[in-house]
């Protein structure tokens, strides 16, 4: 690979009619020539879109989580943890497009200065590794239940009688204030725990996997991550809540009451009242709504990115799905015991392969501590991007119907075209003018702002994000990027190969990871975000961005998923291999290549794909 | 007078304890039936009779005169002896007795085939061969397709003087190894009639990697993929949950085949239809890697197996085991540690750490 394999990310190309974009994100996200240091690091630096997170440019609010993990997995990578060779993870912005890259420690010496630090912190919590993460349960347990009684008070006429006469000495404008601080404070805090065990699960995944490709070269990434995958994983327990509640309906017999889809939830549930079944049931579905149908339909990442919760008719649909099964004797339940023995015939089969006792004694002491950390890798997701997340955007809608009354906003959707210091500068705005009796500036100002701002996001949609700018480095040691993203030598080499094709109509084969086995082949359908996946038909082949295991409805229907971007543990394959579907992930773009109705022939066991022309 | 066993045997009356009488090729098919492994039937004509023809036409006395021609530092002497000694083997009758043994059991494995003359391959199994530090492998001859007593007796004798081949006598001279010391059976085995066929490996010849299994694969006979006349299909295959994991269809050029007229074998060019195509469907290849584990199991050690594909079972594929030897490249080389051993495991994360992924430019 040349050293100067993508382009210099001060040389971006501007979309015209967007100029000015720049003041939608923070200051700091911004290349800049202005100084020359600066200049040559952002210039040094290997920069690619992180577009497993972000399918879609960012929305100025919804950057909210891209700031709060760029400190937080940053500050335990370098403050924390001490992890020797990297510090955190940079990050930039180009065309509304995150761009992020590893921060290495060159000086060797500051590497071995870090190492005894490391040892001393990172091994006290490998050490005591259930007992912390017990205590993070309940701390994540806690800041949900704050966040779920949050209160964003609505600003009235004239206060409450009790203000006077319990002598509250504060007004609803402050509160409504300081909650919106606190609703932050909470959201940005979730972030400080969600990598409080992630990046030492990660270090201890990629240990092992580095084991098990020197011991196997052939050995695909997917056997290994079966090798240490939980088994009773809470990501799976929505789901197997809506297992549940299927079996109960068939039980109670209520499959008339409960309808098919053309049966909104509301009626469904009126049906239900009329029977003593059916309100059992009904207390069943509740029970079960709080916390399983906090997940999200999408990443979480986004406000858009509804739960069940948000739409009961999304869950209801899949309820109808098992019962079917369930009447026609097909057994729903997953084979946990058969998924047991198969983790534990791999274990067992791999390691009597390997040829010394000192081997094994590796493969036991990395085994174990991958299988440790990795139910906390996967867990965390359910906790925060799905169930503090979910809850978090509802708490933001109640803040922009305020600003929507006080015609800040010309609609509550509006609030994400504002930066969460914005909101707050607007909100002390419109909380001044409501204790002043007078009109605020806001209205003046916001809708016509809010409206040019729409105006750049789409432009900003219509526009495909280079993968990567800047230099490749020759190592990458930060865990993140290797596992998550998916950056290692066949990536890199199969994007910058796929940019020196440059017409996209030319490629018949793209590559990828293989990220979940299987050979199939069908007609291809783009779907760059979640509201393209209504356009799925039947046995169609999911290509996307990235896709989540929340785009439930989406897996009963297509044979095939392809992703730009992810590696081998990215949400994507994990739920893949759930769902014994083959993926392809981590093509770099796929999105850009393959044209919804064509022919294109997947293989997950290789990562390729061939393009019929 | 002697016992029918001294000279001829059944594949499933080999073991590796008969090398010495019927050398390693036919002894590790008597293994391969030990093991339930489905291999083509067949017998070995042992190194006893190999003897008592030497005997029987008087030749000995003459081979080793010829042979005492025979410097190790002259090629050309070998050359000269070679064909002199293969002449004279190939011209002298076999003694009726010793027909008779080999015959008999003809005439049987015809009858377990249900075929008149059952084609056969005759190939020759030394007993130095696939030894520790003494490969003699591919100085033998192998025939195939042979049909018939006369063709038969012809190519046992033309096994038997393959001992002789110039480089053999060369080679012999060359590393001190007395010429009477080596000796030579001859197998004859019904003719696997390939639809398809090739090599397999217990483990990636590519990587070393214990955990899965290489196929080569062509149309026709194995001959093609054995000599590397042809770039074969390659699989890749999961030998812990029996997946193909990684499958490469090549461009197959050529094949050897029967000539349906002269009942030879032949070198012909894949049809266009054929040539770009995979040769065994996954399945199959998933199939042929569990016999192949199996035989692994067998032997403890990572193997080097010859099949075929056999098209004269309609409908469903009939894989057929033909040879099968440890494998010796990976197998002998000296075992290094995957990781250095550390006391912890923090130790190696912090090494893995440190140590970085390299991103090769």
């Amino acid at each position: 690979m040349a050293d100067k394999s993508f382009p210099n990310p001060h040389e971006i190309e501007a979309i015209p009619g967007t100029e000015g974009w720049e003041r939608m994100y923070p200051y700091h996200y911004l290349f800049t020539t202005k100084d020359k240091e600066r200049e040559a690091y952002e210039n040094n630096t290997f920069w690619f879109n992180d577009a497993l997170h972000y399918p879609e440019p960012m929305y100025p609010f919804d950057i909210i989580w891209d700031e709060a993990w760029f400190l937080a997995l940053s500050q335990f990578n370098t403050r924390i943890f001490m992890i020797p060779p990297v510090y955190g993870v940079d990050h930039r912005i180009i065309n509304g497009n995150v761009y992020i890259a590893p921060v290495p420690v060159t000086d060797p010496e500051e590497v071995q200065k870090r190492v005894p630090l490391f040892m001393e912190r990172a091994g006290f919590y490998f050490e005591n590794w259930n007992k912390l993460h017990d205590n993070w349960e309940k701390k994540m347990k806690g800041i949900i239940s704050d966040l779920e009684t949050l209160q964003i008070p609505t600003l009235p006429a004239m206060e409450d009688i009790s203000v006077v006469k319990n002598g509250l000495g504060t007004s609803s404008g402050y509160e409504l204030i300081k909650n919106y601080d606190k609703l932050i404070d909470l959201g940005i805090r979730c972030w400080q725990y969600h990598f409080e065990f992630l990046n030492l699960g990660y270090a201890s995944y990629v240990i092992f996997v580095d084991f098990c490709t020197k011991a196997f070269p052939d050995i695909p990434l997917q056997k290994i991550t079966q090798m240490v995958a939980g088994i009773d994983v809470i990501l799976y327990r929505p789901d197997e809540e809506l297992k549940k509640l299927a079996k109960l309906a068939v039980e109670f017999n209520l499959a008339s009451q409960i309808g098919n889809d053309t049966k909104d939830v509301k009626d469904v549930i009126a049906s239900l009242q009329g029977s003593e079944n059916g309100k059992k049931w009904i207390t069943a579905w509740e029970q079960a709504k709080n916390p399983w149908f906090n997940i999200s339909t999408g990443t979480g990442w986004y406000h858009q990115d509804i739960s069940w919760n948000d739409n009961l008719n999304i869950p209801l649909s899949s309820i109808r799905i098992y019962m079917e099964k369930v009447k026609a004797g097909i057994s729903i339940d997953r084979p946990m015991e058969a998924v047991q023995e198969e983790r534990k015939r791999l274990i067992h089969e791999y390691r009597g392969l390997l040829k010394t006792d000192d081997d094994r004694k590796t493969f036991d002491q990395l085994h174990g501590t991958a299988e440790l950390v990795f139910p906390y890798v996967e867990n965390h997701m359910f906790y925060v991007e799905h169930w503090f997340h979910s809850v978090f955007w509802n708490k933001m809608r109640e803040v922009a119907a305020i600003m929507t009354e006080h015609k800040f906003l010309k609609g509550s959707e509006d609030i994400w075209f504002l930066s969460r210091s914005e909101i707050k500068e607007a909100l002390w705005d419109l909380v001044t003018a409501w204790a002043t009796g007078t009109k605020g500036y806001g209205p003046l100002h916001w809708p016509e702002e809010i409206a040019w701002r729409k105006g750049v996001y789409q432009k900003f949609k219509e526009h495909r994000p280079l993968p990567a700018y800047g230099t490749p480095p020759e190592v990458i040691a930060e865990p993140f990027t290797i596992v998550l993203w998916g950056v290692t030598n066949e990536s890199m080499a199969a994007w910058a190969k796929l940019k020196e094709i440059g017409d996209p109509d030319k490629v018949n084969e793209i590559e990828g990871f293989a990220g979940s086995p299987g050979v199939v082949e069908g007609i291809a359908r783009v779907c760059r975000s979640v509201e393209d996946i209504g356009q799925l038909k039947e046995g169609e082949i999911l290509v996307a961005p990235t896709t989540s295991p929340s785009w439930a409805p989406v897996f009963q229907k297509i044979k095939g998923v392809i992703t730009d971007v992810g590696g081998i543990m990215s949400h994507a394959a994990i739920v893949c291999r759930e769902y014994g579907m083959p993926a392809v992930v981590g093509t770099g773009q796929a999105t850009a290549i393959i044209k919804s109705g064509m022919k294109i022939k997947l293989n997950g066991d290789t990562g390729r794909i061939y393009i019929e022309r | 007078m002697e016992k029918r066993s001294d000279y001829v045997l059944w594949f499933e009356e080999c073991d590796l304890g008969s090398i010495p009488s019927v050398g390693g090729k036919n002894a590790s098919l008597g293994e391969l039936l030990k093991a339930q492994i489905p291999v083509p039937p067949g017998f070995a004509i042992t190194t006893n009779a190999y003897r008592l023809f030497l005997e029987q036409g008087g030749i000995r006395k003459e081979i080793y005169k010829i042979l005492e021609n025979v410097k190790a530092d002259d090629m050309d002497s070998g050359e000269a002896s070679s064909k002199a000694i293969r002449a004279l083997i190939e011209k002298t009758p076999v003694s009726d007795d010793l027909q008779d043994y080999i015959g008999e059991f003809y005439r049987r494995l015809s009858k377990r085939c249900n075929v008149p003359a059952v084609p056969a391959a005759v190939r020759s199994s030394a007993t130095a061969e696939d030894l520790p530090g003494a490969s003699f492998a591919g100085q033998q001859d192998t025939f195939l397709w042979i049909r018939g007593m006369d063709g038969i007796l012809t190519h046992v004798k033309k096994c038997w003087s393959s001992l002789f081949t110039s480089r053999a006598i060369y080679y012999r001279a060359k590393m001190g190894f007395p010429h009477e010391k080596v000796e030579i059976s001859v197998g004859v085995q019904k003719m696997a009639n390939a639809w398809t066929a090739g090599v397999m490996f217990t483990l990636n010849p590519a990587t070393g990697d214990r955990s899965t299994i290489a196929i080569d694969a062509n149309w026709g006979f194995g001959e093609s993929v054995v000599s590397g006349e042809c770039t074969p299909d390659n699989f890749i295959i999961n030998k812990i949950t029996d997946e193909v994991i990684k499958k490469t269809v090549s461009h197959k050029t050529i094949l050897f085949t029967r000539d349906p007229v002269s009942h030879s074998v032949i070198k012909q060019t894949v049809p266009a239809e054929r040539a770009d195509i995979q040769c065994v469907v996954d399945k199959d290849a998933i199939e042929l890697a569990k016999i192949g584990k199996r035989i692994e199991k067998h032997y403890g050690k990572a193997m080097d197996i010859e099949w075929a594909i056999d098209k004269d079972t309609p409908g469903q594929a009939k894989i057929m085991i033909l040879q099968s030897r440890p494998e010796t490249v990976w197998s002998d080389k000296k075992v290094a540690p995957i990781m250095a051993t550390r006391s912890s495991a923090l130790e190696h994360i912090c090494a893995g750490l440190v140590a970085g992924r390299k991103l090769t430019h």
